[in-house]
């Protein structure tokens, strides 16, 4: 058998590789060290329509990562989707802020981007953002497109 | 009344075949007794019933007063720490040295500290004349060596019980009288009782006290090695001399005749 | 010392043995094959990325396969056939040879002495040598598609960065190579047991854990991706 203090000096070694290549892969490949460990506040949007928009999608304002999407469920009297975001503490939002549904590339992944008013007074905790628009979903842009070239032709 | 395990009419059966039947036996302290028999014929099923590995299907065996097959997990254990068995080859534990054989129920059962371990290690290697392998595996010991490993093992723990199941089987002439002589030395050394499982008569005829016979599940003879050398029962004499034919027939008994199968007719 | 049961402190030392066992030893095997899977990600990734124009998502692509699927999936493959095999191969050999019985009637229980290092050290070791084979993998596609064909390197590591999610991609790779370990182990232990005690009862023993381990993992890799990715 091999020695004792060899063999946990092996163990050891390979429990401290295995960790280190968890790291490796939570900081380099993946995105934990976007995920904010500064303080957050809670902000809500209503859409029409959230499309592909997911729970963990990017919350941007001019290009910026400011947040994240924490949970979308459906208002029963208003039926509309009720997006929940988590925005960082250290960005304030105006009360007329537009937030858009959008989608990074052609096919990318959608997100919110949020387009700041003039107001003074900012958003505070809780707070809902009155202007939204919703994603665009692509089966009706080119029914709509089919239905003006059938009109059109007529 | 001296008896340390007592046997009454135990049965075994294995998917309805019976293996034993109606065995009566009784082994009295400090005693060396031999169970022999053919190959097959129950004699490592006694072992693991005395064991507590398998439970009669009749009957009860009784170790210092105890009923094996109605100790609970934890009375069995309590009660194999009293027993030692040495296993057919050995079974020896092969990722480990001869020194940590040895020491590995110590460590297991007792909270000794590693240098008292240590000398007690080599207490018992030295009484089997194998001190010197401490710092070997078993893959580099010969096969007499490694039984004698495994006995000095076996008695690690001084047990009241030592079970032996096939110690001679493959061994040769030396070793053969080595680990006979052993098994006495320690059962007298330590004051234990040993049963010997085995088919080698001409070997434990020296070193036991009591001799029983099994064959076909039940006791055929039984008695002191002189009365079993000079009985004229004809399957013990058959046994005892290694006679080709006898009780235990030469030919396996087939459904047809020797004529009818080489097609002569006479 | 009362019992049969063996104390923390020997316990802990057969997880270190086991560990160094399984662990350690199929720690070259999944680290070069790892970094191979990466390599082979890259240059197919490439040839069809390239047709689309958006070669700079080489990154996510082989980052998202292999920390969702490949690194769990092959480590756990690799870690059967390696590190599975061997364990019923030990077990069924002390099983043959009487170990496991002798154990018993030394009232030492073989399943506290025998199998639970070894399945804890199954346990344990499956999530690290499936991150290890992940981060080689990476680096295999690195140097693929940055070093030799040369692909933007800023991109490909944003583009990864912004794809691979901590808690949807990485952890539920973690929560797989968890449960493939488990099961291997937990076949490879049965078998051994289960292995009948002659030359080609263990043979045979062993040839069925690393077919059925490797079927298990198959199969509950289906169902871990339906629950774990569903919508995703």
């Amino acid at each position: 058998m091999m020695e004792r203090t060899k063999l946990d000096l092996w163990v050891g070694a390979f429990v401290v590789a295995g960790i280190a290549a968890l790291v490796v892969l939570a900081l380099k490949v993946g995105n934990l060290s976007t995920y904010n460990v500064s303080e957050t506040y809670q902000l809500q949007a209503y859409f029409n329509n959230v499309g592909g928009l997911k729970a963990t999608a990017s919350v941007r304002s001019a290009g910026v990562l400011v947040g994240r999407v924490t949970s979308i469920t459906l208002d029963t009297e208003r039926y509309e989707a009720k997006v929940t975001m988590s925005i960082d503490k250290r960005y304030q939002f105006p009360k007329d802020t537009f937030a858009n549904i959008l989608t990074s590339g052609l096919l990318g992944e959608q997100y919110i981007g949020l387009l700041p008013g003039g107001e003074d007074e900012m958003l505070a905790e809780g707070g809902e953002f009155k202007k939204t628009q919703s994603a665009i979903v692509v089966e009706e842009l080119i029914g709509k497109f089919m239905f003006n070239k059938t009109d059109s032709s007529n | 009344m001296s008896a340390l395990v007592e046997i009454n009419d135990v049965n075994f059966s294995y998917d309805q075949r019976a293996i034993l039947k109606g065995i009566n036996m009784s082994f009295g302290k400090g005693k060396v007794i031999a169970v022999m028999g053919g190959s097959g014929c129950g004699k490592t099923t006694l072992l693991r019933l005395i064991g507590g590995a398998l439970k009669p299907t009749r009957g009860a065996i009784k170790i210092d007063g105890q009923t094996i097959h109605e100790l609970d997990d934890r009375g069995l254990y309590e009660m194999r720490r009293k027993m030692g068995v040495l296993f057919q080859f050995g079974a020896l534990f092969t990722d480990m040295s001869v020194f940590d054989n040895v020491a590995f129920q110590m460590r297991e059962h007792t909270n000794l500290p590693e240098d008292i371990i240590h000398d007690l290690v080599m207490l018992k290697l030295h009484a089997v004349g194998l001190r010197g392998t401490h710092d070997l595996m078993p893959a580099e010991l010969s096969g007499g060596m490694a039984r004698r490993v495994a006995l000095a093992r076996t008695v690690a723990l001084d047990p009241m019980l030592i079970l032996y199941d096939e110690p001679f089987a493959g061994l040769d002439p030396i070793s053969l009288s080595v680990v006979g002589q052993l098994i006495r030395r320690l059962n007298d050394a330590l004051g234990a009782t040993s049963v010997v499982v085995t088919h080698d008569v001409q070997e434990s005829l020296k070193i036991v006290d009591y001799v029983y016979f099994i064959a076909d599940g039940v006791i055929v003879a039984e008695g002191t090695p002189d009365a079993i050398r000079a009985s004229d029962k004809p399957f013990v004499h058959q046994f005892v001399h290694g006679e080709m034919d006898g009780p235990i027939p030469f030919h396996y008994p087939g459904t047809t005749s020797y004529a009818q199968d080489l097609k002569v007719s006479v | 010392m009362s019992d049969a049961y063996c104390q923390e402190f020997a316990c802990s030392n057969l997880v270190v043995k086991e560990l160094f066992a399984s662990g350690v030893m199929s720690l070259i095997i999944i680290g070069v094959a790892g970094m191979f899977v990466g390599m082979v990600l890259g240059l197919q990734g490439f040839e069809t990325l390239k047709r689309y124009g958006s070669e700079s998502a080489l990154g996510s692509l082989v980052a998202l396969s292999l920390v969702r699927e490949l690194g769990p999936v092959l480590a756990a493959l690799l870690f059967a056939s390696r590190a599975g095999s061997a364990m019923t191969a030990e077990i069924g050999l002390m099983k043959a040879t009487e170990q496991i019985a002798a154990m018993e009637m030394m009232a030492v229980s073989p399943i506290a002495r025998v199998v639970a290092p070894r399945f804890w050290a199954g346990v344990i070791s499956m999530p690290l040598l499936a991150a290890i084979f992940s981060a080689m993998g990476v680096f295999g596609g690195y140097v693929v598609g940055v070093v030799l064909i040369g692909v933007d390197e800023g991109s490909f590591w944003s583009q990864m960065q912004a794809t691979v999610d901590f808690q949807a991609d990485i952890m539920n790779g973690v929560i797989k190579s968890f449960v493939f370990g488990f099961a291997v182990t937990v076949i490879a232990l049965f078998e051994g047991f289960d292995a009948p005690p002659t030359a080609e009862g263990v043979s045979g023993a062993t040839t069925r854990t690393v077919v059925q381990s490797s079927l298990a993992i198959l199969m509950l890799d289906v169902i871990l991706t339906a629950f774990m990715f569903r919508g995703a």
